[in-house]
């Protein structure tokens, strides 16, 4: 098993995590991609999810909105990946021996596992032609995903004060 | 009374102090000013890039705006309940940060843009929601205030990195 302090040492010793550490500008900038990057995959989810309730957008099918909002939350992942590395690599003890930063990222994979395989499902075929149990599952994934996403958030920003 | 006064008046406030002596109130409240602001920008990105003609072309301009606007309302509510509540434990402090100073700037800006967008270009909208791409007036209200909103993270994000103590 990985030993993360040893893990984050090293890492603190390497040139580039001082470089990044030095300039004092690199954290705060990265930091700002990130939220943005967040808004992008928040509003994404929570408009597809208020489509898939029903509750808004009618006017087009839900495989219209699933192909519109998806490449947007798929094309923001990559950046939040790059900009969540630079982060480590800057402050790697602040992130490695956290825990909050520990849940934040099984909450990831779950939401990621839980989602991914939906994309396929709501592009592929009218959501009103699914059986009403499958389109109540779907319905129930997107909201775990959304409160998923919430927690990802807050946890992302209680990292600083664990 | 001064600025100076009423901004220790405020920060003198018990729910204010309470804030700013509580371990886990200050960090509770900035983690819902952040979902909100996630959301508000978000949202907001979305009807820009339609003005822009980038994205979502073949949806109205109006049907976007009804769909996006009520959530970016009630998201800047909470963002600016969150974000005063958080400013009263410091005022004094948070008045003189220049980040702060250029976040309320920006806002303000972002604030005026939609303001003369509705009063203008907007009123016609139905004449031109469905042309691409957009009409000028639309392409310039969108694409200002996606740098303006841009702008006012990076700065919120540097209040907490500037004069630290």
């Amino acid at each position: 098993m990985l030993n993360m302090v040893d893990v984050s040492q090293w890492l603190a010793s390497t040139s580039i995590s001082v470089v990044i550490a030095d300039q004092g500008w690199i954290i705060p900038m990265v930091q700002s991609v990130h939220i943005l990057a967040i808004a992008i995959v928040m509003s994404s989810i929570g408009m597809l999810n208020l489509r898939l309730a029903g509750l808004i957008g009618c006017e087009q099918s839900v495989r219209q909105a699933a192909a519109q909002f998806f490449p947007w939350i798929w094309w923001a992942l990559p950046v939040l990946l790059l900009t969540g590395i630079v982060m480590i690599l800057g402050e790697p003890e602040r992130e490695l021996l956290n825990s909050y930063f520990r849940y934040k990222m099984l909450m990831l994979v779950a939401v990621l596992l839980l989602t991914l395989p939906l994309r396929r499902l709501l592009e592929d075929q009218p959501f009103r032609d699914l059986p009403v149990a499958k389109r109540e599952t779907v319905r129930a994934i997107a909201l775990v995903s959304l409160l998923l996403w919430l927690s990802i958030v807050f946890c992302g920003r209680w990292i600083a004060y664990a | 009374m001064s600025l100076s006064d009423a901004l220790s008046w405020l920060e003198a406030r018990p729910f204010a102090v309470a804030i700013a002596e509580s371990d886990w109130l200050f960090p509770a409240i900035e983690v819902v000013h952040v979902v909100a602001i996630t959301l508000v920008v978000g949202s907001i990105a979305m009807l820009d890039l339609r003005l822009l003609g980038v994205s979502r072309r073949g949806q109205g301009v109006t049907e976007l705006a009804d769909n996006t606007l009520p959530w970016t309302w009630t998201c800047f509510c909470l963002a600016l309940v969150s974000g005063f509540l958080m400013f009263s434990s410091a005022a004094v402090r948070y008045f003189g940060n220049t980040p702060f100073r250029m976040k309320m700037l920006l806002l303000l800006a972002a604030g005026i843009n939609m303001a003369v967008f509705h009063i203008t270009a907007y009123r016609g909208v139905a004449r031109w929601e469905h042309q691409l791409p957009p009409p000028i007036a639309a392409r310039i209200a969108g694409g200002l205030s996606l740098l303006l909103w841009i702008g006012v993270v990076f700065f919120g994000r540097w209040i907490g990195f500037v004069d630290r103590y």
